[in-house]
């Protein structure tokens, strides 16, 4: 097992309030798993991924990673560990734009102490991988959204993480590139990469081969829903069941403000 | 590190306009400072080699009453002060400091010396051993010098330099040419003048800028057995020594000075022999110029601090410009340390540009200030290699509040931020 979460709990102090933001949730992921988290805005969902991308730590709940505790990391081994087991993509890229295609890649092989020629070196593999051999040398304001984000992609796996936690990843682009950008993650998982994706997107979490729903804090399978991109289309057209129209109209609101 | 300062130049180019304007303030201090120490440095080494020379090292050793030196043309030599015998000027010699010793008469004598109606209106008449030339680094230009006859058998020959050559005889060739010191006649057996590498007769500051504005009045050389002609009565010799070295000079002063002392049997304890520290008086005329610099150097200072709270400012503001790209590289593994690092070295790299820019313009603003004041330039090594030092350390400094910021940064905040 490589992720294993179990009885995580997240309060935030607002106004010197406890919020809990995340209630007993308790995911384990297999090695190889390609799995959705969906929820809508403020269900918990990006502080969950937070908890799994070791840039946040619970109030309580043990989170194994690879079958280490991580309940006593200070900083610097966090940081570590984020280096080294977590391939981050976000949705807005997060592409430094005056470097190259390849020396963003490389980026997270100098925190691992690697040498600069081995950094190009793999970095540029990494890029033939995600199919931009011929853009090593592009700044990202030469790149399309896909490219961009192919690129963010390549630099995910560069380190060979034990987990792809991917943010919205096709929330910022057209619906050509982001099913580009699918193909991508399917592939990777295809060939053992565990993949995780958090998305508000029925469709795009389709793609998973399995999708659990965060809500109010409350993790939970899909309990027999069967999400796909059919399905979305039926859910629009006659209004669906209770639990996605819910759902859905939550998420409408949050695409609009994140894309603003 | 070297992806940081390769990073940080690249971060310097991308902001051109803006990394100018942050160095200005470290290129105006470094800049003044380096041109006000060139010209410090300058100023202090043409005093050196003025005064203290990198010639013979000669030191006058010469009787003194008090604070002055007793001038026998007013004063009558005192009781108690022993002629220096030739036994004494041994043991001079046998100074470690000293290289070689010579005794002389000296005065300075207002129209004591003519040719017919063309006098010599102020100079300095010298009664010379042998070694005298030596010691003080004279040669001798036309004719012949003094030799052992002229000693020996008290021969009233002269040598004069060029300034009391040109008084008394205006052009016309003065060798063989007859004058008159005090009345008795002299004949002119040569010209003497000093070596390039000699340094001038100098017993004050005053002589030191007579020097300096080449005033001098002459000087006229007559061998010191017939100095009893001119002046009548045996009196008191002054010593010259030639210290083995310029930094001996003060030690060769000194201890030469004590020798003479102890056979002094003056009831006026006042009445010392006393050596010219010369290397003293430069340092003190060095002292004098530093004192004055060191405060348009602490002025310089003060745009040097505006500098760095200038370079604290744009750091400042550029880490939270900045605040996604920090929490990127924290979410893809950057630990504290490492983006610390990266500012500081930014910081530091845009000190240091600034501080090498402040160098060249430093050194072409004391070419400038050497042109307008005369003042010679000396482009002094360690100062830039300061210059450089401090204005990376004024980077790092002032660099350091921004740096923690960034370091500091909250991932998940940081990233979140538009």
């Amino acid at each position: 097992m490589i992720l294993r979460l179990d009885h995580i709990f997240k309060d935030y102090m607002q106004d010197k309030m406890v919020v809990p933001v995340l209630k007993d949730v308790t995911l384990h992921v297999e090695r190889g798993e390609y799995v959705a988290i969906m929820g809508p805005s403020g269900s918990g969902k990006t502080t969950l991924m937070n908890i799994i991308g070791c840039l946040d730590i619970p109030t309580s709940g043990t989170y194994q990673l690879n079958g280490n505790d991580l309940k006593d990391c200070g900083d610097n081994e966090l940081s570590q560990i984020r280096n080294q087991s977590i391939g981050f993509v976000f949705q807005t890229f997060n592409l430094l734009p005056k470097q190259t295609a390849r020396d963003n890649v490389a980026l997270p092989l100098l925190y691992a102490g690697v040498s600069r020629r081995e950094r190009l070196e793999r970095a540029e593999k990494a890029l033939e991988k995600v199919g931009l051999s011929d853009r090593v040398d592009f700044k990202p304001t030469q790149l399309s959204g896909g490219q961009k984000q192919r690129v963010a992609i390549a630099r995910a796996i560069v380190t060979n993480p034990d987990i792809l936690l991917a943010d919205e990843p096709t929330g910022a682009l057209d619906s050509a590139s982001g099913r580009q950008v699918m193909e991508l993650f399917g592939k990777l998982n295809k060939e053992g990469m565990t993949v995780i994706m958090i998305t508000h997107d029925a469709e795009i979490a389709s793609h998973a081969k399995r999708v659990m729903m965060i809500r109010d804090g409350i993790l939970s399978g899909m309990n027999g829903v069967k999400v796909s991109a059919g399905r979305r289309d039926v859910q629009e057209e006659d209004g669906g069941d209770a639990v996605w129209e819910e759902y859905a109209g939550g998420e409408e609101e949050t695409q609009f403000e994140g894309e603003e | 590190m070297l992806e940081n300062i390769r990073l940080a130049f690249q971060g310097v180019w991308d902001h051109k306009l803006r990394s100018i304007l942050t160095m200005l303030g470290i290129i105006i201090g470094i800049g003044s400072i380096i041109a006000i120490v060139s010209t410090i440095k300058g100023t202090n080494e043409q005093i050196k080699e003025n005064l203290v020379g990198s010639g013979n090292n000669a030191v006058n050793i010469q009787l003194y009453q008090g604070e002055w030196t007793l001038d026998l043309s007013y004063q009558s030599p005192p009781d108690g002060v022993p002629l220096i015998s030739s036994e004494v000027l041994e043991e001079i010699r046998d100074l470690d400091e000293v290289a070689e010793a010579s005794l002389y008469y000296t005065r300075n004598e207002y129209d004591a010396v003519s040719n017919g109606v063309q006098t010599l209106t102020g100079g300095t008449i010298l009664g010379v051993d042998a070694n005298y030339f030596d010691v003080y680094g004279y040669q001798v230009t036309k004719g012949r010098g003094f030799v052992e006859k002229d000693f020996a058998d008290y021969r009233k020959v002269v040598l004069l330099d060029k300034i009391a050559a040109s008084n008394l005889f205006s052009g016309t060739d003065p060798i063989g040419k007859t004058i008159e010191i005090k009345g008795e006649p002299f004949t002119v057996i040569g010209l003497i003048s000093k070596k390039a590498t000699a340094q001038p007769v100098i017993n004050s500051m005053e002589d030191y800028y007579r020097y300096m504005s080449n005033s001098s009045s002459g000087v006229v050389c007559v061998p010191d057995t017939v100095w009893p002609i001119i002046y009548r009565f045996d009196e008191p010799q002054n010593l010259v020594v030639q210290a083995v070295s310029t930094d001996a000079m003060t030690d060769a002063g000194e201890k030469s000075a004590a020798v003479l002392n102890a056979y002094l049997t003056v009831s006026d304890d006042t009445i010392r022999y006393k050596g010219e520290d010369l290397l003293e008086q430069a340092n003190q005329l060095q002292e004098l110029s530093n004192a004055t610099n060191q405060q348009l150097i602490w002025i310089a200072s003060i745009s040097l601090l505006v500098g760095g709270i200038g370079v604290m400012n744009i750091m400042l503001v550029s880490v939270t410009e900045r605040t996604r790209e920090i929490g990127l590289k924290k979410a893809l593994g950057a630990k504290k340390s490492k983006i610390l690092v990266q500012f500081l070295t930014e910081a530091a790299v845009l000190t240091l540009m600034g501080g090498i820019l402040g160098i060249i313009v430093g050194i072409i603003l004391a070419y400038v200030i050497s042109g307008i004041s005369s003042a010679p330039v000396a482009i002094s090594g360690p100062a830039i290699a300061v210059a450089v030092a401090f204005s990376t350390l004024i980077g790092v400094v002032f660099g350091m509040v921004p740096s923690v910021k960034a370091a500091n940064m909250n991932p998940i905040d940081a990233l979140r931020h538009e």
